[in-house]
């Protein structure tokens, strides 16, 4: 490496710029390949993007919080996106109001035993509190699970991965677990994908019905909502 | 966008100051969906620049969990660590959680008044 290069490389390295354009671009390149080999659930584009980016700073020997320095412009996005899912809601909220009750008690149900058993098996395994309160909010979308984990005492970051495994596990196993409860009805298929497993949930219920996608979209939104305000509270109430 | 990109920014920080002055458990940006979603209700429609903003933002959603994915990393040694317990956990819960809900769901709706046709259009 000439003295230039290597100048030019520690002063890039050390700079917001690199990080931010290293995550589009990794992205990017985690769409491609998942578009090009049949949007398979467990090419996951943001699992691939972190796969990169995180060999990318390995080989390169920078740390995550010189990355992250650039990186915090995308991330800092997760906030008016969580605003922005009023809208989503509320389309959907027109759309379904006729099936408030059986979506309501499904909606409770189904965000306590998520939230619930996740901490019990990890409990039941051995598994340290640090990582059992990461788990609780993981099957709420990114922005909400993060912000939920902090408060009540998790690790965010490591939250953030729960969320993107609990989201690939649900695109992958779903439908085989609907099917062995022989739940049919597309409202109620849906519903349980987006409570359960948030974004990537949904867009695969999108891929197979539009309307379980719809019911999805609702169901993320909802539980997110329902997470926030449920689990620092029941973390209240346990942990004290 | 400029104009709906600030509306989202205030409704955000309008949530971020409540919880904050209020000792609220919920994060700020929940808030601000609740706040936006109730905006919503009283005007009765989206307006045609924040669905295009929005739509905007969350088409590329998954874009924005990527710099805290990368925070993988610091957390190596304890994934290694706790592998069973993890890999369990998240298999076990999510498993339960699509099942669960859609379960419950589907009973509960088959008593609902208009069931019976609500379940015929989706079987075809």
């Amino acid at each position: 490496m000439s003295p230039d290069f290597h100048e030019i490389w520690v002063y890039l390295s050390a700079s917001p710029l690199a990080g931010l354009t290293l995550t589009l671009a990794a992205y990017q390149a985690g769409m491609w390949v998942f578009e090009r080999f049949g949007r398979r659930p467990a090419l996951n584009p943001v699992m691939i993007a972190v796969l990169l980016i995180a060999a990318t700073l390995m080989v390169a020997g920078i740390d995550y919080r010189t990355y992250f320095d650039g990186a915090q412009f995308v991330h800092f996005l997760l906030g008016p996106a969580t605003v922005a899912l009023a809208v989503p809601l509320y389309r959907q909220f027109q759309q379904v109001r006729r099936s408030a009750v059986a979506l309501l008690v499904a909606l409770l149900t189904g965000s306590a035993a998520s939230a619930l058993s996740a901490v019990a098996i990890a409990w039941a395994l051995g598994a340290s509190e640090r990582t059992m309160l990461s788990l609780a909010p993981k099957s709420v979308t990114s922005p909400i699970a993060m912000g939920v984990s902090e408060q009540i005492g998790g690790l965010p970051s490591l939250t953030a991965v729960f969320v993107i495994l609990t989201g690939i596990i649900a695109a992958s196993f779903g439908t085989w677990v609907l099917n062995l409860v022989r739940v049919k009805d597309w409202r109620a298929r849906g519903f349980g994908m987006g409570v359960a497993a948030h974004g990537i949930g949904t867009a695969r219920a999108l891929q197979v019905n539009e309307v379980a996608g719809a019911f999805a979209g609702l169901g993320m939104g909802l539980n997110g909502l329902v997470t926030a305000i449920l689990l620092p509270v029941l973390y209240r109430l346990f942990f004290g | 966008m400029l104009g709906t990109l600030t509306l989202l920014l205030c409704c955000q920080l309008a949530g971020e100051l409540t919880a904050r002055l209020l000792h609220l458990p919920v994060p700020g940006p929940v808030l601000g969906m609740v706040l936006l979603f109730v905006g919503l209700l009283v005007r009765g429609g989206v307006p045609e620049p924040l669905q295009e903003t929005a739509g905007g933002i969350l088409r590329h959603l998954s874009l924005l969990f990527v710099p805290a994915g990368v925070g993988v990393m610091a957390h190596l040694n304890r994934l290694e660590a706790e592998a069973l317990p993890i890999a369990a956990a998240l298999l076990g819960s999510t498993l339960i959680g699509v099942a669960l809900t859609a379960w419950v769901m589907s009973v509960l709706s088959r008593r609902g008044p208009d069931a019976e046709t609500g379940s015929g259009e989706d079987a075809s």
